[in-house]
């Protein structure tokens, strides 16, 4: 399993491996915000722990095809099934392939870019604490998508179609979390729902990925 | 042992042969034969556990095969060692240097997969089967794109596969010159039309 882990880190950050995709894509959304909606600082400030939200969201779904689709043209998916490495530990790894490469690097990248919003001082600390709860439920909900939609040529649309429903809850709870603690109100009910749904998420999904990558590879 | 029993299989929801039987044992290898489309692929499929079969039983050990498709399975940016040792470290092994040496790859252990020609990289693939440690190997058109000389190699690497005990199964068109490996034809198990067309025939 680690070494399926190394490979997978290892190809991400290889040519074509598509690490810095959503990151800078986290990125340029950040950026491009303040231009679009003007430079008052007020209404910047309120609205950062929404579109950062929104931001890391639509990131972590850009490079969901990513995580099976190369495994499955190539053949490795169909090799990984045979070898003794259980369906369940595959698609489990993956997934933290995903949130290393993707979601870490946001949560990493948040408090800096933050800045460029006007979040004040007193809302960091809730928002990295929801980000870094949140991207791993995000990962795990996307290769359940991923492996719905293995084997689809171009199946990015049915992809966001699938999984942007099921990412609802996470974001909602998620910019419930950075919202409250930047007014200064108690942030512990949608903290804990927030980390009821990623570890609810971490522990069923696995077995829904493996059985329908089962059907998918027939 | 692999025993396979009245075994009927589909491709895409049609069924494509039936009663299918066979049995292959230790140092034996089985060679499937039949023209394109008859479900040679498919059959091999069904005995690796990547589908399930329509009916009848196949008895095999699935901690004991390692499967070779149509597709390498090969990781372009990474090199040819960094390739075989991953695939030797999900299969539990670490040494991979009888496998460069089988396929001739020490040479080219430190270039990555994506440059190497398409006869090399179908080495590189047959090259997996040595570290898996693995007894029945299944291989769909191994020969694909090989050379005379790289056909040699592998039929060499087979024979001393299956010296050692081991058992193979393979679906190939061309012939290896393994002497006392078994030819199944397909043909004779071409499923027939599907049941429905006789029933409509009855009120005709």
């Amino acid at each position: 399993m680690i070494a399926l882990l190394l490979r997978d880190l290892r190809l991400a950050i290889r040519a074509g491996g598509g690490f810095g995709l959503g990151l800078a894509f986290f990125l340029i959304v950040v950026v491009l915000v303040p231009f679009a909606v003007g430079p008052e600082a007020g209404l910047l400030s309120s609205i950062a722990p929404g579109i950062l939200w929104l931001g890391a969201l639509l990131a972590c779904l850009l490079s969901l095809d990513r995580i099976f689709a190369l495994d499955w043209e190539d053949g490795s998916l169909d090799l990984l099934a045979v070898s003794p490495l259980p369906m369940e530990a595959v698609v489990s790894v993956k997934a933290l392939a995903h949130w290393l490469t993707t979601g870490v690097p946001l949560v990493l990248a948040t408090p800096l870019i933050a800045v460029l919003l006007n979040l004040p001082g007193e809302g960091f600390r809730s928002l990295i604490l929801s980000l870094a709860l949140g991207t791993p439920a995000l990962s795990v909900i996307g290769t359940f998508g991923a492996a719905l939609t293995v084997g689809i040529k171009r199946g990015g649309l049915l992809l966001s179609l699938l999984v942007l429903p099921l990412y609802v809850p996470t974001l909602i709870f998620g910019a419930e979390v950075a919202r409250r603690g930047l007014s200064g109100q108690d942030t512990s009910t949608p903290l804990l729902l927030l980390a009821g749904i990623t570890c609810g998420a971490i522990a069923l999904l696995p077995f829904a990925s493996a059985a329908v990558l089962r059907v998918n590879l027939r | 042992m692999l025993k396979v029993s009245d075994l009927q299989i589909a491709r895409g929801g049609v069924p494509v042969l039936q009663g299918v039987s066979f049995e292959v044992s230790s140092g034996q290898a089985l060679v499937v034969r039949g023209p394109n489309g008859i479900g040679k692929t498919t059959l091999l499929r069904t005995i690796a556990g990547l589908q399930p079969a329509l009916d009848g039983a196949v008895d095999v050990d699935p901690d004991d095969l390692a499967y070779v498709g149509h597709a390498d399975g090969i990781k372009s940016t990474l090199s040819v060692t960094e390739n075989l040792t991953f695939w030797a470290q999900v299969f539990g092994q670490s040494d991979i240097s009888p496998a460069l040496q089988t396929y001739q790859l020490e040479g080219l252990a430190d270039r990555p997969a994506g440059l190497l020609s398409a006869g090399q990289k179908r080495r590189l693939g047959l090259a997996r089967l040595l570290v898996t440690g693995r007894n029945l190997w299944i291989l769909d058109e191994p020969t694909v794109s090989l050379d005379t000389n790289a056909v040699e190699m592998f039929s060499a690497c087979i024979r001393s596969h299956l010296a050692g005990g081991g058992k193979a199964l393979l679906a190939t068109h061309i012939d290896l010159g393994l002497e006392d490996a078994k030819e199944l034809d397909l043909s004779p198990f071409k499923a027939k039309p599907m049941s429905v067309n006789a029933f409509d025939e009855a009120f005709l």
